[in-house]
């Protein structure tokens, strides 16, 4: 076992873990975050996205032990109240960007992180950056205009501000 | 799928990892950014006593400029070769290939020294290295040696580099910033290439006085085509037709899931071709390609 030290969702967990434990087991399993979904366990459908110091990462493919001393957000910190929702999580409800939801969670999270680099990018780069969060469902054209909907939103706000 | 079990070690100095690769030699494995040893782990492909994590280990993430060569660190991460102006101004083909790889949450953690020590024979960074006469450097707990690009990647998942050795960083030449070119075809976006070809080229005066053509994805390991080099070089009519043809001829790809042989053949003629253009019009002062 090994201690780490993660901040996650903001609030400071130390916890001892197994080396081999990867971080979307110690969010599932330890911490009992369970919106962070697994599904190839092995980096290519996306679901188990979450941001590791802002960037997006597969929490699949990190150990827990490589989130010491780290800064790591998962779904559950776009909507920390579970009522309002967040602008991305609301978009993605009005425009129809999820049928089942398995991919969801990991969607919204890496647009939050092309929310903070690029939001004013293009449909074609809304797509590069979800290239890598599969959806069986939706056939990806209410989940484009979602993001669409969602930078819209928030870059009505900023402006407002 | 959940990782064998072993034992972690995070290492503070390089001094420190090098000690600890010596020790438990080829039972043991190095992490960089994870972005290939995780899926083997889960998959247990891998199942190394040891994991050795350079995630701590300072001196590994620089990208710098000297003597002619762009230095990058093996720890590296592809999305930073992607967005650092100084890959863009130095070596911009290096920085058209990083964004071929994988996706965002990839490009993210996994980095230059892990993919190259890694060795996919249809990933981007060998080729990126063959085509800017690249060398990689590797250091042991009994010093560093530098080995060049087409002595290094020796097999699929194999290389010169030894056991109980850490890539420490690749140098890229700087010669070929402006005549490049890089074309790969994958199934869908993020995908290892079915073939991916990048050239570089010295132009003077108007006539190709170097060129390298590096492929991925044809073979069990990157490889350079003398013969597409030296028909970007004659001074023919179409130099860039000669090339894709002449690499066509040339090489002997390999059949499997994502492609046969003669599917590659043309593959490998489209992508030199795309590739060879580029590189050509950026000298007859057209930037535009993709």
């Amino acid at each position: 076992m090994r201690e780490i030290d993660v901040t996650v969702n903001g609030e400071r967990r130390a916890v001892a873990v197994e080396p081999r434990l990867l971080l979307s087991d110690f969010l599932r399993d330890v911490l009992g975050l369970t919106g962070t979904h697994v599904g190839c366990e092995h980096g290519y459908c996306g679901a188990c996205t979450v941001l590791v110091d802002g960037a997006s990462a597969r929490s699949c493919l990190m150990l827990a032990v490589q989130a010491d001393a780290r800064n790591v957000d998962t779904v559950e910190s776009l909507a920390p109240d579970g009522v309002d929702l967040h602008p991305i999580q609301q978009a993605f409800k009005d425009c129809h960007g999820l049928q089942c939801g398995f991919c969801t969670p990991g969607l919204l999270m890496s647009v939050v992180e092309l929310a903070e680099t690029n939001p004013n990018c293009t449909r074609d780069e809304i797509r590069a950056q979800l290239a890598g969060n599969f959806c069986r469902c939706t056939g990806y054209h209410q989940i484009v205009d979602s993001v669409e909907q969602a930078l819209l939103t928030i870059r009505r706000t900023a402006d407002a501000e | 799928m959940k990782p064998p079990r072993f034992a972690y070690h995070a290492p503070q100095t390089l001094r420190e990892a090098l000690a600890t690769l010596t020790e438990f030699g080829d039972d043991a494995v190095v992490l960089a950014g994870g972005q290939s040893l995780l899926p083997m782990l889960n998959l247990r492909l891998a199942n190394p006593g040891h994991v050795v994590d350079l995630g701590s280990v300072p001196g590994l993430d620089a990208v710098a400029v000297r003597n002619g060569s762009l230095e990058v660190g093996g720890m590296v991460t592809h999305r930073r070769m992607e967005r650092d102006p100084i890959v863009g101004q130095v070596a911009p083909l290096a920085q058209r290939a990083a964004s071929h790889i994988g996706y965002p949450a990839i490009r993210n953690r996994g980095t230059v020294g892990g993919s190259l020590a890694h060795a996919d024979p249809a990933a981007e960074w060998p080729i990126v290295v063959l085509a800017l006469d690249g060398e990689i450097q590797l250091a042991s707990a009994r010093g560093c040696r530098t080995v060049s690009g087409e002595d290094f990647f020796l097999s699929t998942f194999t290389t010169a580099k030894r056991t109980a050795e850490v890539v420490t960083s690749a140098r890229l030449s700087t010669r070929f910033a402006r005549h490049w070119g890089f074309s790969e075809f994958q199934r869908r976006v993020g995908d290892f290439a079915t073939v991916a070809v990048a050239v570089g080229c010295v132009i003077e005066s108007g006539a190709v006085r170097e060129a390298r053509v590096a492929i991925a994805g044809v073979t069990e390991r990157p490889l350079r085509c003398r013969e597409a080099e030296q028909a970007l070089r004659s001074g023919a009519r179409e130099p860039e037709r000669d090339a894709a043809a002449a690499a066509r001829d040339a090489l002997e790809p390999v059949s499997d899931c994502h492609g046969s042989a003669a599917f590659r053949k043309r593959l490998v003629f489209a992508e030199t071709l795309r590739a060879a253009t580029q590189a050509l019009s950026r000298c007859r002062g057209n930037a535009a390609g993709a």
